[in-house]
């Protein structure tokens, strides 16, 4: 049998390709992966499929799935895991907690004082004219300042392997369940590849929620009952519904299950009504309160809006986030981090084009053919039209509605996304793939979890990753660094099961890798010591 | 716990009980209908399908059409297929609940089913007495004992004691057969059972007290009474002193003192009937049950929930 066959036919690469430095016939696996070529070819192709095959089962009978229209799908995962060393991981983990909290001093602006439309960063109309943006919530103080307690920022790689950020999703970002998930049943796939590689664990992300959930709680509510709120089983996102709440510990709760009543949110059990303090909700804002918004929405529990209003309950994330993902918006994010934080964006956007504005109408009009025009409130890829893949017949229809609605239409280059080989029909090929890292905010502290959930595009040449486009995922392994990271099996081992002190321990924590390196040693030989320090989390992000 | 997600563990209990039963009772009837040529199948068949409460009978009534409205029909309610559908579809939204291994164990039966719908009725019969099997163990064995579980273990007595009730109606519906009493123990796993504890003595009486009154036997009425009895007094918090304030509690233990303290010989004269009391029992404790503990998830007032 010959070895190498999957990944003969290897390309053509276009771009920045993850694995291949150049062209498969040479030498250039790139450091980080070159563990995972050696044991994929070394494997044979037999083997691998055998894997694959056992892998998509599995995902069958524990029903990790997808919903598309109704459908439960399989949420394909790939065998081949996607690999990012632990210095572009620090670039991205800075970048994203600098975004963050960008984009949370920007929401209290906005539903605040409104100092930037004084001082002309932001025209008021960009903001206002959002559908997203919500007057309701305005003068709404969360409990802990934070609006944003979860964040997914979509990355990608241009073609210089550089990462740059495509969108920010502030609203409902979902996925984190498979980045979980798939870490699961990769290393139940490949036990041997995961052994050597010292890769940075994900499971402990439920407990950072809970923890950003409950610092977000009602002030004098000192043990605040958390729900996740689900519009139910035939969302598409019912299966991260189930899990996070399950690895919570805490109810998953439809809005049936829910009722307001003397501005205060209860719950419908066995034993009466029961109070709810901090609601991570996975409804969007126009159906999460029939009372505020759409009356006809059955999502919805009538009288959310005026019980967060009175301060009883936190509604995590805030209502009115939108206008923060907004596309428009997206591309006044650099300026924004400029103004809040007084530091130059870690994370490039991707040029973009505002139709809103006459003069860079003017260009793209001329140039539609290039360019990939976006509706600026879509999400799941769509009413995305990709110029170059365009007829004339749909450029002039694009042209007209731009005509009719400027402000609702941003354009970019067509980037070529990075590249990492995938398991196809065919064999191992390159496919495009995205990145979203998930942050979560707890009011001190923005943690973006290691990794993220990597879509790739399973179609040759498609460029659109989205789940709901047939998308496919990968595990992604952001590898520790050795002089930084703790060990990664003692992170999560270790964690103190108070997650309130933990944080506070924190704080207090050495801020250099050797000093770091120096506590374990010492922790190594007292077993509370060792608790206290191995415990933190690493820091890499803040030793640079 | 929330009344939704107690009401659906109440009826996982209660559907994938449902399924198992449905199975063993199939397994009996075409037993009887393919080793004794005397029985008459048209008539046979519609009896069982009076007892499983199927409403609308076909022009036409053999095996055929009890296995498609028994096992393999979708559409209709008192088919395996609709049953662990349903216990699916309620897994799938108390799915934060169940332990995964538990999901898993119900989603992975409810794949297989199509698959088990090919195989020969024998065989499928015995492919949902082990999925069902296995599903409980797993239960056990992972499943927390708190409230949750007592939903669960509840619903699956009701459901046990509901579907031995028309178990032993069909046996002693079948007639003159020398192989109905028999097939039905076999059909509960309790000939062996039977035949030590009566000492080889076989008799059509002594089949249906065991299957009715054994303490023993855990398939049996009294066995699955006891059992719901027990987790409606442990979901009733305190105990009383006199009396039982529970409804759910007080219908099941008047139907279980109501086998235990009546000459058999009365209970047996006209089986059928009975069984239909202890149908009726069941329903109204499930009723109970359902009033108490789930009817906060059913209302949904609208005007209520607006504060001004």
């Amino acid at each position: 049998m010959n070895e190498t066959s999957l990944f003969d036919d290897y390309g053509p690469m276009v771009g920045f390709d993850e694995m291949y430095a150049g062209p498969v016939s040479g030498p250039a696996v790139r450091d980080e992966y070159g563990a995972i070529h050696e044991a994929f070819r070394s494997m044979g192709d037999d083997e691998i499929r055998v894997r694959a095959d056992a892998l998509a089962s599995s995902y069958l009978d524990q029903g990790v799935t997808f919903g598309v229209a109704g459908e439960e799908r399989p949420f394909p995962l790939d065998i081949v895991p996607r690999v990012i060393e632990a210095a572009d991981w620090r670039h991205v983990d800075l970048g994203v907690q600098q975004r963050v909290k960008a984009l949370e001093a920007f929401l209290a602006d906005v539903y605040g004082p409104g100092e930037l439309f004084n001082d002309g960063v932001v025209p008021r109309e960009t903001v206002v004219t959002s559908p997203h943006y919500h007057r309701v919530v305005a003068g709404l103080e969360p409990a802990n300042g934070v609006r944003v307690h979860v964040a997914g920022v979509d990355l990608i790689r241009d073609g210089e392997g550089n990462f740059r950020v495509l969108e920010d999703n502030v609203r409902v970002p979902s996925g984190v369940s498979y980045v979980m998930t798939n870490r699961r049943a990769l290393s139940g796939a490949l036990p041997e590849v995961f052994a050597d590689h010292r890769i940075r664990p994900v499971q402990q992300y439920s407990r950072n929620l809970l923890a950003g959930l409950r610092a977000a709680s009602p002030a004098g509510v000192s043990d605040p009952t958390v729900v996740v709120l689900t519009p139910g089983v035939y969302n598409s996102a019912y299966f991260e519904h189930t899990l996070l709440a399950r690895t919570m510990g805490v109810e998953l709760v439809e809005p049936r299950d829910l009722v307001c009543q003397g501005g205060r949110v209860l719950m419908r059990t066995t034993r009466g009504l029961e109070p709810v303090h901090v609601i991570y909700r996975r409804i969007d804002d126009d159906f999460i309160d029939p009372a505020q918004f759409r009356p006809d929405s059955m999502l919805g529990v009538p009288g959310l809006v005026t019980a967060a209003r009175a301060g009883n309950v936190t509604i995590a994330n805030a209502i009115g986030n939108g206008v923060a993902d907004d596309k428009l918006l997206y591309t006044y994010v650099p300026d924004l981090i400029r103004y809040y934080l007084s530091e130059e964006p870690i994370l490039r956007n991707v040029d973009t084009w505002r139709m809103g504005e006459a003069e860079q109408r003017e260009e793209v009009l001329d140039r539609l053919d290039e360019l990939v025009l976006k509706p600026v409130d879509g999400s799941g890829g769509k009413g995305i039209v990709i110029g170059p893949a365009a007829s004339p017949a749909e450029l002039d229809e694009l042209r007209a509605k731009i005509h009719a609605d400027p402000r609702a239409w941003i354009a970019q280059p067509v980037i070529s996304l990075s590249t990492v080989p995938t398991l196809v029909e065919q064999g191992i090929r390159p496919r495009h793939v995205d990145l979203r890292p998930f942050a979560v905010n707890t009011g001190d502290d923005v943690h973006v979890l290691p990794g993220g959930l990597t879509r790739v595009a399973l179609p040759e040449g498609e460029l659109i990753v989205n789940s709901s486009r047939g998308g496919g995922s990968k595990d992604t392994w952001v590898l520790a660094d050795p002089l930084v990271d703790p060990d990664p099996l003692d992170e999560v081992a270790i964690e103190e099961p108070e997650v309130s002190r933990r944080d506070k321990t924190r704080k207090d924590k050495p801020r250099s890798g050797v000093a770091q390196l120096q506590s374990q040693a010492q922790g190594a030989q007292t077993q509370t010591q060792g608790a206290q320090t191995q415990g933190a989390p690493t820091i890499d992000g803040q030793v640079v | 716990m929330l009344s939704r997600i107690a009401e659906s563990l109440f009826w996982i209990g209660r559907y994938l009980e449902r399924a198992d039963d449905t199975a063993r009772i199939l397994d009996v009837e075409l037993q009887v209908l393919v080793e004794d040529p005397m029985v008459d199948e048209e008539h046979s068949c519609r009896q069982l399908l009076k007892v499983m409460g199927v409403e609308e009978l076909p022009s036409v009534v053999n095996r055929w059409t009890v296995l498609d409205l028994l096992a393999h029909n979708p559409d209709s309610y008192s088919s395996i297929a609709s049953t662990v559908d349903a216990a699916r579809e309620n897994a799938r939204g108390a799915r934060e609940t169940l332990s995964t291994d538990m999901w898993a164990a119900i989603n992975t039966m409810w794949r297989g089913l199509p698959s088990a719908r090919a195989m020969r009725s024998t065989d499928m019969f015995a492919w949902v007495r082990n999925r069902t099997a296995m599903i409980a163990g797993i239960a056990d064995s992972t499943m927390t004992r708190d409230e949750g579980w007592q939903f669960f273990v509840l619903g699956r007595s009701i459901e046990r004691v509901d579907m031995t009730a028309r178990l032993l109606s069909t046996a002693s519906l079948a007639g003159e057969t020398q192989l109905a009493w028999p097939t039905t123990l076999r059909a509960c796993g309790a000939y062996e059972a039977f035949i030590r504890a009566y000492r080889g003595v076989e008799a059509d009486s002594l089949a249906a007290e065991f299957l009715l009154l054994d303490r023993w036997f855990p398939r049996s009425v009294v066995s699955a009474l006891v059992e719901a009895e027990k987790a409606l007094s442990t979901l009733e918090a305190g105990g009383q002193r006199s009396g039982f304030s529970d409804e759910g509690l007080r219908l099941l233990g008047r139907a279980r003192t109501e086998l235990e303290y009546r000459p058999l010989a009365e209970i047996v004269y006209d089986l059928p009937t009975e069984m239909e009391r202890l149908q009726r029992s069941c329903a109204a404790a499930s009723e109970a049950v359902t009033s108490r503990y789930f009817s906060l998830a059913e209302s949904r007032v609208w005007s209520e929930g607006v504060t001004l």
